[in-house]
């Protein structure tokens, strides 16, 4: 099995990586037990994605695909943002190996939790998170 | 610096067995079945490997058979007797941690209307005599339990299991693939039927292995075809492989208390360190009946496959029992059998050495995994959650 040398230099140099205190959604997808996590945080302003962190738990290709995936939505509209699909983002990396497809998929599914995370609690009225949240925070 | 502690997976062909190998290519290349010269030359090699391999684990010449491979030695191994006991019994008794060649081809016996016993092996990957004499029955024709684990190099108490199954009358094949060169075999000793062994396991190229198979042992043969290893074996022998795996096997088992001591040495030099300098790892396997050359860690909260490709950055060849490096869904089936969850199968990594890795190339490695399992903990949100004390929910799929 081989990776792209785009997945190798994401791998070895992961853009965005970190936490963020002050998020406005955050979304963690997948589990332990499969061998992939993926978080990501998006703080959002007058509807554009003005700063994106992730952290991931999992191969080459899942640390990869988070750190192209936060790259490619940072300055996008949520609009746009949603319409990021793990085909994109797999292409931007120039192809996954097949068994590994399922990592593009998690980092798609990480960043709509985002966006759906900042919209619940924009509808609920909520203020955007602050790290006090983390304690009763239901991730999607 | 390049460092190669994957030897589990393969090793080296070394210098003393390239220069023994090299005359049987371009100059000695007769068929060994031809009556001629050229043929006579290439035969006398071939036996002369024999009686290497035969004197290797305290075997007859003509109970050495070469064969293309260990898997196949597994496969000839228990499908031979099992279709040739078939009339007297359908049980085969084996472990649930055993390679797949042994695993795969049990499974595919049952297809055939086969019994099989997987034997648990317990937290540290052991099966015991008594497990083994109370799983015994009147229609058991086989045992097969490997010498040494290839994942987690646990050593199975050998002798001690084949005199059960002697003292039921019942055969007992051991895949000795991994112990070869690191543990003293005498099959007559140890009450072994048959062995199978892999000669790029200890510095013999790819492609070579022999069975084992002691004096009186009925064993069908899987392939039809010309007269070859006493008509049990059919087509034409790899002269060159098979005088590298004489070469090679006597150089391994030439002192194995000595070299054995090198590399336990060195592995246990590097656990120390690891469990020293790392927290949160658990060393996978039994303590001190363990292979020289095996080290297996699970570092928790962190993924192997992103170790692995680290370590090769570094110049350094491992490999993992993670799902995520083999291409199927679940982690080794070996982790699972000695209790190893899910989540730290999905963490573990296998560092296997030859006699020719070094105290200074040890040190490198333990430095570059100290330095990696810290990089990628800074990454992952099971580390940054555990540090808060919170559980990480995600979602299953």
């Amino acid at each position: 099995m081989e990776y792209t040398e785009q997945v190798m230099d994401h791998f070895m140099n992961p853009r965005n990586m970190g936490e963020m205190d002050d998020a406005s959604g955050v979304g963690t997808v997948g589990n332990a037990k499969c061998g992939d996590i993926m978080r990501i945080y998006i703080k959002v302003e007058n509807d554009v994605i003005t700063d994106v962190k992730f952290k991931t738990f999992g191969c080459g290709a899942a640390i990869a695909t988070s750190s192209k995936a936060t790259e490619i939505v940072k300055g996008m509209t949520l609009e746009e943002a949603e319409k990021v699909t793990n085909k994109m983002v797999m292409e931007a990396l120039g192809g996954l190996p097949p068994v590994k497809v399922h990592c593009s998929v998690l980092a798609e599914e990480a960043l709509h939790a985002a966006i759906q995370d900042y919209r619940e609690r924009l509808e609920k009225g909520l203020k955007p998170r602050t790290e006090e949240d983390d304690e009763d925070i239901k991730y999607v | 610096m390049r460092v190669y502690m994957d030897n589990g997976a393969t090793t080296r062909v070394t210098e003393p067995v390239m220069a023994a190998m090299q005359p049987y290519f371009c100059e000695i290349y007769g068929n060994p079945s031809s009556v001629h010269g050229f043929g006579r030359e290439a035969r006398k090699a071939v036996e002369a490997a024999r009686s290497q391999v035969a004197k290797a684990i305290g075997a007859e010449l003509r109970e050495i058979y070469f064969t293309g491979c260990g898997t196949e030695a597994d496969n000839w191994a228990l499908r031979g007797t099992a279709y040739a006991n078939a009339k007297k019994g359908k049980h085969i008794i084996t472990t649930n941690f055993e390679h797949h060649a042994v695993l795969h081809t049990c499974r595919q016996l049952e297809k055939e209307g086969f019994e099989v016993t997987y034997l648990p092996v317990d937290h540290d990957g052991l099966v015991t005599p008594e497990q083994l004499e109370a799983a015994i029955r009147p229609d058991t024709v086989l045992v097969s339990i490997m010498y040494a684990n290839n994942e987690v190099g646990t050593i199975e108490p050998i002798p001690a299991l084949a005199a059960v199954a002697k003292a039921h009358g019942v055969l007992f094949h051991t895949d000795a693939v991994q112990a070869i060169g690191h543990v003293e075999i005498d099959v007559k000793a140890q009450n072994i039927d048959m062995l199978s062994l892999s000669g790029h396991k200890f510095h013999a190229p790819k492609g070579i292995g022999a069975l084992y198979v002691r004096h009186g042992v009925r064993l069908n043969r899987l392939m039809e075809g010309g007269a070859q290893e006493r008509g049990q074996r059919p087509g034409t022998e790899n002269l060159a492989g098979i005088v590298g795996l004489g070469k090679a096997i006597e150089l391994a088992t030439a002192d194995i208390p000595a070299r054995a001591a090198k590399m336990a040495a060195i592995r246990d030099h590097m656990i120390e360190r690891i469990m020293a300098e790392i927290p949160h790892v658990q060393l996978n396997g039994h303590p001190t009946k363990r292979m020289c050359g095996n080290i297996n860690v699970s570092f928790y909260f962190v993924e192997s496959e992103s170790i692995l490709l680290h370590l090769d950055f570094k110049g350094i060849a491992a490999s993992s029992g993670s799902a995520c490096t083999s291409g199927s869904l679940d982690p080794s089936h070996v982790l699972l059998a000695i209790g190893v969850s899910h989540e730290h199968a999905n963490g573990s990594v296998r560092l296997s050495l030859s006699d020719e890795n070094t105290m200074e190339e040890a040190d490198y490695v333990v430095d570059s995994l100290v330095e990696i399992v810290a990089r990628l903990r800074a990454m992952s949100p099971l580390y940054s959650d555990f540090l808060k004390g919170v559980e990480t929910v995600g979602t299953d799929d």
